[in-house]
């Protein structure tokens, strides 16, 4: 689940609300899927109980008190070692993939680097499949190719997004 | 790596007019090992193809094949390893469309010459590894694509290479005809103890290398060896 260290990349940026956050995350996350208010103070609640975020200040007003939240050490290690590790190569991981990128150049960290990682965990994986494959009966090798297909799909993305990933860093940045 | 290279090139640069295609690209290819090249199009892969083969000399750098220097070679001498060592396959198979699959396969031997009965004989067993014997009397135009490229596996294959070269092999071919190509590739290769540089831009194909090799932008980004 990808919230929780999209919430964390967000306030490593600087601290914020949670009504910021959720605008922040809708607008580079969340175009197709808008992040739901319950979702952000619930994660942020999570966070917080996990020593990952703490509370910056508090601003009173006529409505609800406003908790402006900011990152931790233990927030940052944990976001820090999130966006290193290569997810685990499986279908239907186009939304923490793309969200790893962003949060690495929003960030400042390498985002080619991440993607050569990722690129090679796919690759080792649709090897194994490709090896099992050929030794397998066939109704074995139609599923092991139903996971090749999702894999050169997202392998596809990682090297498309690759190829264009100053023009990504450019609109991030916008 | 720890065993010898079959295969190596260091600091190679190679440009065409203006354009610098290869930016200092280093590889090494072990024997009987079958590497995957991978990049974009237009970021190199087959200028180093072409470099390792022989076919193209780099402006510097240096390429190696079993102990020799193959960028220092007279044409005549690397034009020999090319018949002798090296079998090619390329995306379209580039078979002879006149002639029929036993004559295209065996054409590299007649070239080189070996005696007519005595190449079509290798031609037929080359034919026959590849379950391509039915189709020894066919010409290319009564194939389907994936059928042609094999006969041209067989005659990449049929002088026993020491390493075959493969760019694109399966670029034209449908899923179904690139994974009996690649499986009889593979196959072959291994039990010949054949090196394989395989030029491909499918993760597919790749998948089927031990290793792949990325080139980007000229130059060698990534080496990535196989936990199996």
């Amino acid at each position: 689940m990808s919230v929780p260290y999209a919430l964390l990349g967000l306030l490593e940026q600087g601290t914020s609300y949670g009504y910021d956050l959720k605008r922040a995350y809708d607008h580079h996350m969340g175009a197709t899927k808008p992040l739901p208010f319950g979702q952000v103070y619930s994660t942020l609640g999570r966070l917080e109980r996990d020593r990952k975020v703490k509370v910056a200040g508090v601003e009173s007003g006529e409505g609800p008190e406003r908790r402006r939240y900011a990152i931790t050490r233990t927030g940052v290690t944990d976001l820090e070692r999130w966006l290193r590790e290569p997810e685990k190569p499986e279908p239907h991981l186009q939304t923490v993939l793309f969200s790893k990128v962003v949060l690495a150049l929003l960030s400042d960290r390498s985002a080619h680097d991440y993607l050569d990682a990722q690129r090679a965990a796919h690759l080792q994986r649709m090897r194994e499949l490709t090896a099992l494959r050929r030794t397998a009966p066939l109704s074995q090798a139609l599923l092991a190719d139903h996971a090749l297909f999702h894999l050169e799909a997202d392998l596809r993305w990682i090297d498309q997004t690759t190829a264009r990933l100053e023009d990504l860093r450019e609109e991030v940045y916008e | 790596m720890n065993a010898t290279p079959h295969l190596s090139a260091r600091q190679v640069i190679k440009s065409f007019g203006p354009t610098q295609a290869l930016r200092g690209v280093d590889i090494d290819v072990l024997p009987g090992e079958l590497v995957a090249v991978m990049g974009p199009s237009g970021s190199g892969k087959s200028t180093l193809l072409h470099c390792l083969a022989g076919v193209l000399i780099p402006d510097d750098g240096e390429v190696w094949f079993a102990g020799r220097r193959v960028d220092k070679l007279p044409e005549a001498e690397r034009s020999a390893l090319r018949r002798h060592s090296f079998g090619f396959v390329f995306q379209f198979g580039q078979l002879i469309p006149e002639l029929p699959a036993v004559e295209n396969v065996a054409l590299p031997l007649l070239l080189d010459g070996t005696g007519r009965r005595g190449a079509l004989a290798a031609a037929r067993d080359a034919l026959e590894r590849l379950a391509m014997g039915d189709f020894a009397a066919s010409r290319p135009g009564e194939m389907s694509g994936g059928e042609a490229q094999r006969i041209a596996l067989a005659r990449a294959l049929v002088t026993q290479p020491a390493v075959l070269f493969a760019d694109e092999p399966t670029g034209s071919l449908d899923s179904l005809a690139t994974e009996r190509v690649m499986d009889l590739l593979v196959d072959v290769a291994q039990e010949d103890g054949t090196t394989v540089v395989l030029v491909t831009h499918n993760p597919r194909v790749a998948a089927y290398a031990a290793r792949e090799v990325v080139v980007r932008d000229g130059q060698t980004t990534t080496s990535v060896v196989s936990a199996s």
